[in-house]
């Protein structure tokens, strides 16, 4: 018993003795919690907010962009578009190295590009790169085989990383390079620890090209992959800032924390759009009048105001309005079951029918709460929807890449500009089976085929602004998906921070200027 | 104890891996979802000739019997593939993540059985007394309640109502630079939850085992001789009774290694834990095939190892035993 007694007491004085640790010089340490799970930390090959966090801290990229969308120098000091668009050129700065010491030039610069290129799943980033010529160690050539003014953003952080050539220009496949994992970039921070679904910790880099930054001595991204345990560790104070956060009660809990505070600025840039996309093919729904029935009859606003908490904002078509080239006139498709009823009769299913919605797992209140509400919603209209859950990603993907769907509910990202993020989905010649976030709707219009194709290379922002507002118009018309809300992505964080992340990217961007205040 | 009894029983154990490896092989490829597409879509899409090249590049386009004999070739010579979504080895990320796993087992483990013993045999003192009734009601809720509620209830009881205790993980991040006992407390500090969590059902196991073993054996005549002979209760109870009733302890204490081990999945998942259960976790949300494999295969070697110890030890206990096959 006497043992016993002791064990029981040693235990107790270590579970106090913990407790009585005093809190770390918080100073120079940020600790950002997430859910997402990074398959390694090089973003040149990888898209995702999983590893563009890291990423973008460990990698500098040729240039940043501010809160207004305009082009900021980063490796490059400054930078030239020739008159006839096909040229851009990088004019780098001198005192830039890598991580281990070793000069970043253009020869660096050019092997990302073309890299990312090659291996990024954001084909339209860089398709039009035809070479990148390097004159001398600081300057760098784009060309390319038409104009693209979507490049400047595509050479942004999150998605142009400058990787060293001398690490990666060994052969092996970029996809599945060891280095992935250990990755030795030019940006603000260094990899110091990478524990894979665990945490990612970053030192701050002392040789950071730009003078006086980093602000912060450590940033930690812990990954606490229940929601539940991480928003008590934001309350604790064991996290200091949670990026990328969509639920209305989670929203609504962390408001409550006196220490935090929340922001919905940071996400322009993503883009995150909530959807139900329509699989056209299907005989049920290849009649415009039964898709445009289905939006007639679904209340956006009941969605945004009642099932998200008025966290989300509604979404009316395939660009976000926080997108330069958002176009407000187009059709908003107001609930009117009358219409709706009248539009499902016209197109010879005034008895009703049967659909299957199918919904990414995710966040329940931005999937499965609107799979259920659509369900009671469209039997006012004689469709009778069965909900289809998902087990999991893989069993989601293979259903919808496979075109085996009728309704799927997703949430897919404009990433910046529409030709990185949204013409992937519309474009008839991207109608691919077994490519998940292709245009699985196999939606097929050759007047928005010429209307993207000639937005991608149009250099004037004014004509090109014009280009997608037609675009807008003509798909919120044929509906290939019926656009939702905007996630309500929200960032949370300690309130003694400075310059906490706002801008087009928010924490896919070098938190190089974000510090502790007293 | 003869060597050839330990090359059987070391042989059967081989077998029962390769087993475990071949019906995991053809179960994972049961589930739906294609690894390429999940790796595509884990990457933000891919293009069709990605697909072939992801395809290409982890096999996945040979044959199913041409891969499981390559993986089973590899297995054989101590290589458990590259993992799929972390595209690291998986032997490196296991080796990672099999210290926290063990350490949890063990810890629930022994807490199960010091505190199940205590309890049973002070239930086993009064059969008809509160402490009995206690033990028997906390052991049917011991064994009816899922673990991972019982989790999720600790979480919101001790990390957020009455935050004492951290609410997930292994090691406070902050402390990652601190000295070693510092970091030690800290670990035993995020420690106490999921072990507790883990052992409570198994601590409910012990203490209706204990109570039953020790009424058994505090009938017996040399208790009562003990008892005669004027030996404190205390004494009877620990010395004399203890010792006799534990030997069943401790073979059932082998035998749920694997229950054990399945249980600690599902706890580091709770807790956020950093062991195999969330390795594994998460690699089952992704088809990540290699990773889910080596899994399996290294958990079924640890109880396949527990079985033979506990057996061997039993037979070194139980001089009985020896000689039989």
């Amino acid at each position: 018993m006497k043992l016993v007694s002791r064990l029981l007491g040693a235990a107790a004085f270590a579970a106090l003795s913990v407790s009585a640790v005093p809190a770390f010089a918080d100073g120079g340490t940020l600790v950002i919690a997430s859910t997402q799970v990074p398959r390694h930390l090089n973003g040149a090959v990888q898209s995702g907010i999983a590893t563009a966090v890291p990423s973008t801290q460990i990698f500098a990229s040729p240039i940043r962009y501010d809160e207004n969308w305009e082009p900021q120098p980063y490796l490059a000091k400054s930078w030239e578009v020739s008159d006839d668009g096909l040229s851009v050129t990088l004019n780098l700065v001198d005192n830039a190295t890598f991580h281990d010491g070793k000069p970043v030039t253009s020869e660096d610069v050019a092997f990302s590009i073309m890299t990312t290129k090659e291996n990024h799943p954001f084909k339209s980033m860089f398709a039009p790169v035809e070479t990148v010529e390097t004159p001398d160690a600081h300057t760098a050539v784009i060309k390319l085989n038409q104009p693209h003014p979507a490049l400047l953003l595509a050479l942004s952080p999150a998605l142009a990383p400058v990787i060293p050539k001398h690490i990666y220009g060994d052969g092996q496949d970029a996809k599945s390079h060891p280095a992935n994992s250990a990755p030795i970039g030019s940006g603000p921070f260094m990899l110091e620890e990478f524990k894979p679904g665990e945490a990612i910790v970053m030192k701050k880099n002392p040789n950071f090209f730009i003078d006086g930054r980093p602000k912060l001595d450590e940033i930690i991204v812990r990954i606490i992959k229940d929601q539940s345990a991480l928003l008590i560790a934001m309350e604790n104070g064991e996290a200091d800032m949670y990026p990328f956060m969509d639920g209305s009660q989670a929203i609504r809990r962390l408001e409550k924390a006196d220490h935090l505070e929340l922001t919905q600025e940071g996400y322009a840039g993503v883009g995150p759009v909530n959807w139900l996309a329509f699989n056209t093919q299907s005989p049920k729904l290849s009649d415009v009048r039964v898709r445009q029935a289905i939006a007639f009859a679904t209340d956006r606003d009941f969605i945004t105001k009642a099932l998200h908490r008025g966290v989300s904002m509604p979404q009316r078509g395939p660009i976000v309005e926080s997108s330069p080239f958002f176009d407000d006139a187009i059709a908003a498709y107001d609930v009117d079951l009358d219409k709706a009823k009248a539009l499902m009769a016209e197109a010879g299913f005034a008895d009703g029918m049967d659909l299957t919605v199918d919904y990414i797992p995710g966040p329940k209140e931005q999937q499965q709460t609107i799979a259920e509400y659509l369900k009671s919603q469209l039997k006012k209209i004689g469709i009778n929807v069965t909900v289809r859950a998902a087990p999991d990603f893989p069993t989601w993907a293979g259903r919808v890449s496979g075109h085996d769907f009728e309704l799927s509910m997703d949430v897919v990202f404009n990433w910046g500009d529409p030709v990185i993020g949204v013409h992937r989905t519309y474009l008839s010649d991207n109608i691919k089976k077994g490519v998940i976030w292709s245009n699985t709707q196999s939606y097929a219009n050759a007047e928005v085929d010429a209307l993207l194709n000639a937005a991608a290379v149009e250099m004037n922002p004014g004509k090109r602004a014009e280009l997608y507002s037609q675009f807008q118009h003509i798909v919120a018309q044929d509906l290939p998906v019926y656009w939702i809300n905007t996630l309500p992505y929200h960032t949370a964080y300690d309130k003694r921070l400075v310059n906490p992340p706002k801008g087009i990217w928010g924490t896919m961007h070098p938190l190089d200027t974000v510090s502790w205040g007293e | 104890m003869n060597a050839p009894y330990l090359f059987k029983r070391l042989g059967y154990g081989l077998l029962l891996m390769l087993g475990v490896v071949v019906l995991n092989f053809f179960l994972i490829r049961l589930a739906p979802g294609d690894p390429a597409v999940v790796i595509a879509g884990e990457m933000g899409g891919a293009t069709e000739e990605m697909l072939e090249s992801i395809r290409e590049e982890y096999g996945l386009n040979k044959p199913v019997l041409t891969q499981l004999g390559i993986y089973v070739g590899n297995i054989a010579q101590g290589d458990l593939g590259e993992s799929y979504f972390f595209n690291q080895p998986v032997s490196k990320l296991i080796g990672e993540r099999i210290y926290p796993t063990v350490l949890l087992v063990l810890s629930a483990l022994i807490m199960a059985i010091v505190l199940g013993v205590f309890l049973g045999v002070l239930a086993a003192r009064k059969p008809n007394g509160p402490m009995s009734a206690f033990v028997a009601v906390f052991s049917t809720i011991g064994y009816a309640v899922p673990v991972f509620w019982t989790g999720i209830m600790l979480i919101i009881l001790f990390a957020s109502v009455w935050p004492i205790f951290p609410v997930e993980g292994m090691l406070s991040v902050k402390l990652r630079d601190a000295g070693i006992i510092v970091r030690s407390l800290d670990i035993l500090h995020h420690l106490a939850l999921p072990a507790f969590t883990l052992a409570i059902i198994y601590l409910a196991q012990y203490a209706r085992l204990s109570r039953a073993s020790m009424l058994e054996v505090l009938g017996s005549d040399y208790v009562r001789t003990a008892r005669a002979k004027g030996a404190s209760e205390r004494t009877v109870l620990f010395k004399h009774a203890l010792r006799n009733a534990a030997l069943p302890i401790l073979t059932v204490a082998g035998l749920q290694f694997g229950s054990l081990i399945s249980g600690a999945l599902l706890v580091e998942t709770v807790f956020n834990w950093p062991g195999m259960g969330t390795l594994a976790f998460d690699a089952i949300l992704r088809r990540d095939y290699p990773t889910i494999m080596g899994v399996l295969f290294i958990a079924s070697g640890i109880v396949v190892v527990a079985n033979l110890l506990t057996d061997l030890s039993y037979r070194l206990a139980d001089p009985r035993l020896r000689g039989k096959s």
